[in-house]
């Protein structure tokens, strides 16, 4: 039953997909050469279980292989990083009017500093950013993939972004 | 920061998460909430400097041919014994697998033929008792999943109860439990039975409750045991002419209790 027809169906249907695949496996392994094994080894598993594929949104059902993927690969090789960092609180400092030295800060972020950022954020908080802020998903589609409950999704996505700004607000001080 | 919609309503309006009610309010509300307004700004302005940063990898060359040579079918030997170590049970599988849902299929038509066309006369009460069971699991997760939780949000009885006036043809009874570590934190309308309804909510620390009120002529019935479904606890009774049903993610010792709590509260005669 894997003829060329479902070759055809599945390279049609599922390769369009191998920059957001490629790209949440980047931000998860953290580096080229691992990020497309496991795109490779994701793709794979996708192909096995296409015919189990039914309809619906491809690419959440893809990027949810990549992500297993990219977790299996990850506990195989790594030390874990993904468990911690479940419980800790939210602070966010105040400040008074006159223009905001946050966005201002932000408004003249380079690249190099996000990036730096956005890398050294623990994985569960990375994963939520680079499928809402890079793949534009929804909280629905991010829990799907992640395979947690909307609330979770929301609340990982709130510390995640306190924890980048946490960040950002401390390389962007430094700088002169 | 002091508004206590910052962090609860800020975050979904920027990712446009929220319903369109909601959304209104909210912008209603950021015209003159400081707190809100300034988060709004420094969330978009993080956005901002991340899709100015283009931070998305795109797949290097390359890579596509090689995913495109090693599926199965193809000439590379290792993916062909990859592929051939399943393929004698795909058969069988895929019959298996067609079955069950050919099974679900026809499960869920009439499951769903029966939602649409109840025939009250021919139901035993506990096919009626099963409908409604579905119909409150559904309306909880519904209410959960698409931000749509509440239409009135207020801790304040004095405020949800007289929301829903002009709104439902009763007026359901609304109490705070907070000083019980369940406090009220607002409502909706919904629809159940084929009728509107309200529907309360509260809150346990970080989960929800869902509160299904609506008048029932029946004699008082005690809520009955917490009923575990689908990974939720439900359970029902009924009170001062009305009819409860009650469903969250809380542990059913955590749901009794609240449901002890609200019975305790509501007079036996309507009001």
């Amino acid at each position: 039953m894997h003829g060329t027809s479902t070759r055809e169906r599945f390279e049609q249907a599922v390769l369009p997909h191998l920059d957001a695949a490629y790209n949440l496996a980047r931000w998860l392994t953290r580096n080229d050469p691992d990020a497309q094994d496991v795109t490779q080894e994701a793709f794979l598993r996708a192909f096995r279980f296409f015919d189990g594929y039914q309809g619906g949104n491809m690419r959440a059902w893809l990027l949810t292989i990549v992500r297993n993927t990219c977790y299996t690969w990850l506990h195989q090789n790594r030390p874990p990083d993904f468990a911690e960092e479940f419980d800790e609180e939210i602070h966010s400092g105040e400040s008074p009017g006159g223009p905001d030295p946050e966005i201002q800060a932000l408004a003249g972020a380079d690249k190099e500093t996000l990036h730096r950022a956005l890398d050294e954020l623990p994985g569960i908080f990375r994963e939520v950013l680079v499928l809402r802020e890079m793949e534009g998903m929804s909280y629905k589609e991010i829990a799907d993939v992640a395979s947690v409950s909307i609330g979770t999704v929301m609340s990982r996505l709130a510390r995640a972004r306190t924890r980048l700004r946490q960040s950002l607000g401390a390389a962007l001080g430094k700088e002169p | 920061m002091s508004c206590k919609l910052t962090q609860r309503f800020v975050p979904g309006y920027l990712d446009g998460e929220l319903d369109l009610s909601r959304t209104i309010e909210m912008e209603t509300h950021l015209e003159t909430c400081g707190d809100c307004a300034r988060e709004l700004a420094r969330l978009q302005a993080l956005r901002a400097a991340m899709q100015r940063s283009s931070l998305a990898y795109a797949a290097p060359a390359g890579l596509r041919e090689r995913i495109r040579l090693s599926l199965p079918s193809s000439a590379v030997p290792e993916a062909r014994e990859h592929a051939s170590a399943w393929r004698p049970l795909a058969i069988f599988r895929w019959a298996a697998a067609f079955a069950v849902l050919a099974l679900c299929a026809v499960m869920g038509w009439q499951f769903i033929a029966g939602l649409r066309a109840p025939s009250p006369g021919r139901q035993t009460a506990q096919q009626n008792d099963e409908l409604i069971v579905a119909e409150v699991l559904a309306s909880h997760v519904r209410s959960l999943e698409a931000n749509h939780l509440m239409d009135v949000a207020s801790t304040d009885q004095h405020t949800v109860k007289p929301w829903f006036d002009g709104k439902l043809d009763f007026s359901p009874p609304v109490e705070d439990l907070a000083s019980d570590g369940f406090p009220l934190v607002g409502g909706r309308l919904d629809y159940m039975e084929g009728r509107e309804v309200a529907a309360l909510v509260y809150q346990r620390r970080k989960h929800f409750i869902n509160v299904f009120v609506w008048p029932d002529a029946a004699a008082p019935i005690s809520a009955q045991n917490i009923e575990p479904r689908q990974g939720y606890n439900m359970t029902r009774w009924s009170r001062g002419g009305f009819q409860f049903w009650a469903v969250s993610d809380v542990s059913a010792p955590d749901l009794a209790e609240f449901v002890r709590l609200l019975e305790t509260r509501i007079a036996p005669e309507s009001k």
